[in-house]
């Protein structure tokens, strides 16, 4: 199963380095990992996914929250939460064949955002099942190249974001 | 208007405010912050990027500063400072090789958790990532062997940092701290800062017990009719051990320690039972596989003390106390977790068990009984011989002539168990050995830290000829300190615990654990100004032992022993606990244990 984690950190240089490398010296397997600056500059939101049960996600808050520059951790797994990733689609597409893939972005409410004369670059945001639905779709056409940020996520309401399967032993 | 820098301590406060404006060098900011934690002792090796704070080291005799031989053995001697005092050690190297040179010790002090602030010189800032001369990345080298770590690049960061760095090392599980200072960093100057207030905010340990928990685990205690107390290094690094022989006594549960926790109880106490695990007693191994209820202290359920997981403890509930969450529920599920420091822990335990009154002791008599049958069939032992020495019995002198007083480090392989089975610690921090990386080469320089810090003490180092050679070279530090350091190499010609594995398990195929070429020991210590005894015979081993500790100055004894001889008990690795090789004409390791499963 997969689990989402919502980490607070300082952000200072090489938090992210110490923290993959934390899990993967200890064998745990990052799905996706995706960091940005918060509402305050000093700290750092990291969301990632994780793969494994409940006992090696234990493992892995606990792990997490050893570490000094890691602030707080939030665990989103189960609770009501906006899901969100954003993945750019290079697709092959010859002049004559356009439109189609014009439609299927449509459909999936997506972007193109670049065309060339035998490519065109499609941008898709949303839950992960719908950018991997759109994905599936374009295949036929021929995928030369795809760029994802990793799934990121916010508890929806006040409460959740705050205080839900917060994670301070 | 006087201008007071984040208010410079209190003396500086009555003087002129021009004084607060003045500026410091990162150097005089390093010792003053040193002095501030209350630094005596550094051990240490120079070079061209800390080469200003060895200048300016000169202006602080409040400091003493121990100049080793390999940077190594500056890492393992602040680590057994730490260890036989409890404060933190404090290490400075250079960078580069200096660095890299450590982190076989930061991995040490790391898996025992050991407090050390370790300070690495770094290449100039605008340098670093530059493939610089002796420029090394020992912050990512570090990153998961040391408890937290630091690059300063701001010369007015350094007061903070430091103050920050003994505090992680020293509170919650201790453990080591890097600090690593680019060279323009030491050089360049920032206000005289004194941060007495400061907020790590991704760091806070807990260390109040919840009191629900400890009422639970109380509870537990009573309801328990075969509990065992299994206590580890947390025991020595709370200063817990007379609550622990509290508790112990107030429940009437038999005590076993880890290697680490060796000396956190009384090793002739009679509700001691030995060291557990892989040459652990018979008495424990066999309490813990029958026990009920398992209560673990500060320890964290190596796979060295657990054996094959299945059949740890296999009817035994679990209470684990930890300072450290993630301990608990790694390798065992817990069935009653407190996460806090064992010493109000156990305190308070021991107060709730108090009200209790000691009616309900009388219940505990028949696992009291049962225990002591366990020591009685099958106590640590050995063949003694008149022909031969064997080394447990060298151990057991160097036990008698000191009165198990001695402050003992060990360096790693078959002497150091045959150290833990023979010299019955009895008080804490008496012991230095290094147990979760089982670092060979500790032991010559943790006893250099301990003996700098005891001077008055007697400080033995127990070795193998193996492990004596890993770091051999500190015994000129040892002569230049005039450190009255006494050394036992119990030598068997080849590399025993090695040897011993591939006696038992590879058919007696030894690959390479022959040490036959190994110098003359006697005359290596005499060339570097030190004593050299040696002892060939029984009957020479005391005379060898006495002549040593009359002498002033470190001496290397030589013990030649029984190359054939084995550590056991033995649990094969892969086995339970609940299997051990007993002597060597076990074949291979019995049941020994009649398992009972309650229904």
């Amino acid at each position: 199963m997969d689990y989402t984690l919502s980490v607070l950190v300082e952000n200072h240089p090489g938090v992210l380095a110490k923290i993959s490398g934390l899990l993967s010296g200890r064998g745990f397997n990052i799905r996706s990992i995706a960091a940005g600056e918060t509402e305050d500059p000093s700290v750092t939101r990291i969301i990632m996914v994780v793969a494994g049960d409940d006992r090696i996600i234990d493992q892995v808050k606990k792990q997490l929250d050893r570490l000094v520059d890691v602030i707080r951790i939030t665990d989103l797994t189960g609770i009501p939460s906006v899901d969100r990733e954003l993945a750019l689609v290079k697709v092959s597409s010859s002049v004559s064949r356009r439109a189609e893939v014009f439609q299927i972005v449509d459909v999936f409410r997506a972007k193109v955002v670049d065309i060339a004369h035998k490519s065109l670059t499609v941008e898709v945001t949303g839950e992960l099942g719908k950018v991997e639905a759109l994905i599936e779709m374009l295949k036929p056409f021929g995928i030369k190249e795809i760029v994802r940020t990793g799934k990121i996520s916010m508890g929806r309401g006040e409460a959740v974001a705050e205080k839900g399967g917060e994670s301070r032993a | 208007m006087p201008l007071f820098f984040l208010g410079a301590g209190k003396a500086r406060m009555t003087t002129s405010g021009r004084l607060a404006l003045k500026k410091r060098t990162g150097a005089q900011i390093t010792f003053d912050s040193f002095l501030r934690e209350g630094v005596e002792v550094i051990f240490g090796y120079p070079g061209g990027t800390v080469i200003h704070l060895y200048d300016e080291l000169a202006n602080y005799p409040q400091i003493r500063h121990i100049l080793v031989r390999h940077e190594q053995g500056a890492i393992h001697a602040a680590d057994g400072y730490a260890r036989a005092t409890g404060k933190t050690g404090v290490c400075l190297v250079t960078s580069g090789p200096g660095a890299t040179n450590i982190v076989t010790g930061v991995a040490t002090a790391f898996m025992d958790s050991i407090p050390i602030v370790v300070l690495t010189g770094q290449v100039a800032t605008h340098q670093i990532g530059n493939d610089a001369f002796q420029e090394a990345d020992i912050l990512g080298i570090t990153r998961t062997c040391t408890k937290h770590n630091y690059l300063v690049m701001d010369t007015a960061d350094l007061a903070r940092v430091i103050r920050e760095a003994f505090h992680i090392a020293s509170t919650g599980r201790p453990g080591p701290v890097l600090v690593d200072l680019p060279k323009d960093v030491i050089t360049g100057e920032a206000p005289l800062e004194n941060p007495e207030k400061f907020e790590v905010r991704g760091y806070a340990p807990v260390t109040m017990g919840h009191p629900g928990q400890i009422k639970l685990a109380v509870r537990e205690i009573l309801k328990a009719k075969k509990p065992v107390i299994y206590a580890g290094g947390g025991i020595i690094h709370s200063g817990a051990q007379e609550e622990l022989l509290a508790l112990a006594e107030q429940g009437q549960i038999p005590v076993t320690v880890t290697l680490l926790g060796l000396g956190g109880f009384r090793g002739d106490h009679p509700l001691f039972l030995g060291m557990l695990g892989m040459h652990g007693t018979y008495a424990a191994n066999t309490a813990v596989t029958q026990c009920d209820l398992l209560i673990a202290i500060g320890s964290r359920f190596d796979d060295r003390v657990t054996g094959k997981l299945e059949t740890f403890a296999p009817s035994a509930r679990i209470i684990h106390v930890d300072i450290d969450p993630s301990s608990i529920s790694k390798n065992v599920t817990v069935n009653v977790p407190i996460v806090g420091d064992a010493k109000n822990i156990l305190a308070r335990m021991v107060k709730i068990l108090k009200e209790q009154g000691d009616v309900w002791k009388a219940t505990r008599k028949p696992w009291l009984e049962e225990v002591r049958q366990y020591a009685a069939e099958h106590p640590l032992d050995y063949e003694p011989s008149q022909d031969v020495i064997k080394p447990q019995y060298v151990i057991q002198q160097i036990h008698r002539l000191t009165r198990g007083e001695a402050i003992v480090a060990t360096e790693v392989g078959q002497h150091q168990m045959w150290t833990a089975q023979f010299y019955r610690f009895t008080r804490p921090r008496t012991i230095l050995s290094s147990g979760g990386l089982g670092t060979m080469g500790y032991g010559l320089p943790a006893a250099i830290g301990a003996q700098m810090a005891f001077p008055d003490r007697i400080v033995f180092d127990i070795a193998g000829e193996g492990s004596f050679q890993m770091n051999v070279q500190e015994l000129a530090t040892a002569v230049q300190y005039r450190l009255p350091i006494k050394v036992a190499i119990l030598n068997n010609h080849s590399l025993g615990m090695v040897r011993q594995w591939q006696e038992l398990f590879f058919d007696k195929r030894y690959s390479e654990t022959s040490l036959d070429v190994q110098p003359d020991f006697v005359r290596l210590a005499e060339a570097y100004g030190a004593v050299g005894l040696r002892a060939e015979r029984p009957r020479d081993v005391v005379p060898c032992l006495k002549k040593a500790l009359s002498i002033q100055g470190p001496v290397v004894m030589d013990f030649i022993v029984d190359p054939e001889e084995n550590v056991f008990p033995m649990v094969p690795p892969g086995h339970g606990i609940d299997q051990m090789i007993l002597a060597k004409s076990d074949k291979k390791a019995r049941r020994v244990v009649p398992l009972t499963f309650p229904s």
